[in-house]
């Protein structure tokens, strides 16, 4: 590993951030990252949100990798989850996670082509 | 799958479902010996001798309702498909160890893809594992260790967004530069 100064940069820039990162308060990203989900794409999805959430700073959202939330034939799935509030979208790929990003998670409406109900049969 | 990396995504899943607290991936390339070694080990609660003897039967054939079978029966496939072999050894209370070797030229081997990626999404499971990653090209190494990473931050969690950042990119451009020595060392 080189450049180990640069990462003492960033953590000294992390430490002076005052940003209360409150997990009960902020909004939660996860994506399904078991076999059929990463045959179907889970990852490029996940990282599509990390760097969109990097690059444009964006607050209080937290994207994790889970297990097996799903069915295998309408993966990848991502689920949105704000306070109580659960929205299960299937089939994702980088053009609908900048949506959900966008339109959900900034706009505050729910991407309705991609939402479960939708696929599953 | 068609990348390596997606294949060690899936398998190191089994280790932190496992309960591992440490991952190793080790990677080989040398090509004299058209060998391609992947070796993944970790330090979860393992298999017994059932579920083991299991797991290294290709039974994706059992299951109808997923189009594409279990992880491990996956990756075996992929590595014997460039006539290489694979082996699984696991103890109980102790841990488990995957190693396959690919041959290095086979067309049917795919390409390692976004390894940094899997180690970066690996890193920001909840389960907070840790990982030591080494990749060998011929005489070159580079190493990816999240234990010394940590150290350096402190109170600063690993998965800031900044920091995985600066994680992949210390991946790519240290395998890139593995790749360039060896060249330079070659060519003198
Ligand atoms: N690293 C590991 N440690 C302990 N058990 C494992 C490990 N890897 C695989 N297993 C066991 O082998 C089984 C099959 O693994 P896999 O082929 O990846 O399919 P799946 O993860 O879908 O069950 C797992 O369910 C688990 O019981
Ligand atoms: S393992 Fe197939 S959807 Fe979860
Ligand atoms: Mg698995």
């Amino acid at each position: 590993m080189k450049s180990l100064d640069d990462l003492k940069k960033i953590r000294d820039a992390a430490q002076r951030k005052v940003t209360m990162r409150d997990k009960q308060d902020g909004i939660r990203i996860l994506v399904g990252m078991a076999t059929c989900g990463i045959s179907a794409g889970a990852r490029p999805v996940m990282n599509k949100f990390v760097e969109e959430i990097t690059n444009r700073d964006i607050k209080n959202v937290t994207v994790t990798p889970v297990g097996c939330i799903g069915e295998c034939s309408i993966e990848p799935i991502v689920e949105v989850l704000e306070g109580d509030n659960r929205t299960t979208y299937c089939r994702v790929d980088e053009d609908v996670a900048q949506r959900i990003l966008d339109e959900h998670i900034l706009g505050g409406k729910v991407v309705k082509d991609n939402i479960i109900g939708k696929f599953r049969v | 799958m068609n990348e390596l990396s997606l294949h060690i995504l899936d398998i190191c899943q089994n280790s932190i479902s496992a309960n591992a607290s440490l991952i190793e991936i080790k990677i080989q390339e040398i090509i004299d010996a058209n060998t391609y070694t992947i070796e993944i080990s970790d330090d979860g609660h393992g298999m017994n001798a059932k579920t083991l003897s299991q797991v290294s039967d290709p039974f994706f054939t059992t299951r109808t309702t997923r189009k594409v079978g279990l992880g491990i029966s996956l990756f075996k496939m992929a590595c014997e498909l460039t006539g290489g072999t694979f082996s699984i050894t696991s103890k109980e209370t102790i841990g488990t160890s995957i190693k396959a070797i690919f041959k290095h030229d086979h067309v049917d081997r795919a390409p390692l893809g976004d390894i940094e990626e899997t180690l970066t999404v690996l890193l920001m499971n909840e389960a907070g594992i840790d990982i030591r990653y080494v990749h060998t090209y011929n005489h070159q190494t580079y190493y990816f260790d999240s234990r010394e990473v940590k150290q350096i931050l402190g109170d600063v969690p690993i998965t800031d967004y900044n920091v995985i950042l600066w994680i992949k990119n210390n991946i790519k451009e240290g395998l890139l530069s593995i790749q360039k020595e060896e060249k330079n060392e070659v060519s003198r």
